[in-house]
């Protein structure tokens, strides 16, 4: 169990080893306090997605033969669930929502989420190793997330080389991240 | 004709979905590390963005505007779909090593993004372009950095052996953080490019400004 979530948090970590909801992770990392946002928002829906999708395909996809439907099932259940959240958040957790809220709509979209959903599959997880795996990802995403972010702040005010000004510097500045997380790879046997 | 030609020419330098929009970034650097992953990734992206806008195009007058999200959706996903099971049918070596990136194009934001910015508004024949040139902007970036890295990485193209047997492969540039940065260079090479093109268009509008007058 925790050999899986060390996997999934630091060894194969969704952003920096698996190139997973790369959109998010430059667009919503101008300062940390936006990007720890994000990371929750994310990790919230991750949970709730697998804890969803797991018991669809297994008691309702898979005895049916519709395995082939995964992806158009995935997607529209992980797009509703967003909304549903949305709008429960709305109404009963008013300061929760405010936190939060905004990121949800582009969540849709991450395609980490949607990732977790089908390794949890193809990896033939029980329920609790999926939610496990679930959790580990996508901490594991909001410790990317919050690394760049912080990096950021500290490029702005930086002397960049001219033609790394810009995105080219955060992916030269992310590849010295992943180098460092490539150290945790004799971390689990 | 010419403005077919001219849609078409957006997507490959100026409005080049990877390196200008930086979106759909996930797949490009996941399966890059050789040059036959490359093409495959753009072939199958190319495939479900070309029909996807084919048919959100024929029917974008019915779809109302209110439920066009979860439809868009639907149809990415039946493409998808059907490209997934093809490669898993013929391809099975390339859809193994692509693994689940095949399946994540259905939230890949550039289908998103033009059937949402283009093929909700335009007609089938100027969809037809603009999918054709996205996809060929998608798959010469892809290509590209596939080629970089499989050659100083690994000392091939395409499996085949180029590098001279004294040659040590560089693992680096197959490794995640490898990609990260082939990927930089890459933005960094584009802006030059969009630059110098810009350059050579004000020159010439200078010149025959200059003529006319």
């Amino acid at each position: 169990m925790t050999k899986i979530f060390i996997i999934a948090l630091l060894i194969n970590n969704v952003v920096l080893m698996r190139f997973l909801a790369l959109c998010s992770y430059v667009g919503m990392t101008s300062d940390v306090g936006q990007s720890i946002g994000m990371g929750f928002a994310v990790t919230f829906v991750t949970v709730l997605a697998t804890a969803a999708t797991w018991p669809l395909y297994h008691f309702v996809l898979a005895p049916l033969g519709l395995g082939f439907l995964q992806i158009l099932v995935f997607i529209l259940v992980i797009a509703s669930l967003v909304q549903l959240v949305e709008f429960y958040l709305k109404k009963n957790v008013p300061g929760l929502y405010a936190a939060m809220g905004i990121y949800l709509p582009l969540i849709t979209t991450n395609c980490a989420i949607l990732a977790v959903t089908f390794e949890n599959i193809s990896n033939k997880y029980s329920f609790i190793e999926s939610i496990v795996y679930a959790v580990g990802a996508s901490l594991g995403y909001l410790l990317a997330m919050v690394l760049l972010a912080g990096v950021r702040e500290r490029i702005k005010n930086s002397p960049v080389p001219g033609f790394l000004k810009g995105t080219p510097i955060l992916f030269a500045a992310t590849s010295l991240i992943a180098i460092a997380f490539m150290g945790f790879s004799g971390l689990v046997k | 004709m010419k403005r077919l030609w001219k849609i078409f020419k957006q997507g490959i330098i100026n409005e080049n979905p990877l390196l200008m929009l930086m979106i759909g970034l996930c797949s490009a650097l996941a399966v890059t590390t050789s040059v036959s992953n490359g093409v495959g990734m753009g072939l199958a992206m190319t495939f479900v963005l070309l029909f996807s806008e084919i048919i959100i195009s024929l029917f974008r007058k019915v779809i109302p505007s209110s439920a066009r999200m979860p439809i868009f959706i639907i149809v990415i996903a039946a493409f998808t779909t059907i490209i997934d099971l093809v490669m898993k049918a013929y391809f099975p070596e390339l859809s193994k090593s692509m693994g689940v990136f095949i399946p994540l194009i259905v939230v890949n934001c550039i289908i998103m993004g033009r059937v949402e910015a283009f093929a909700s508004k335009e007609k089938v024949v100027d969809c037809v372009a603009d999918a054709l040139g996205m996809g060929l902007g998608y798959t010469w970036v892809l290509v590209g950095i596939a080629a970089l890295r499989e050659l100083l990485g690994n000392g091939t193209l395409a499996g085949v052996q180029v590098m001279p047997a004294s040659f040590q492969p560089i693992l680096f540039f197959i490794l995640p953080p490898g990609g990260f940065l082939v990927f930089a260079l890459f933005i960094s090479l584009n802006i030059w490019l969009k630059g110098r093109m810009q350059k050579a268009e004000a020159k010439s509008a200078a010149k025959a400004e200059e003529v006319a007058a």
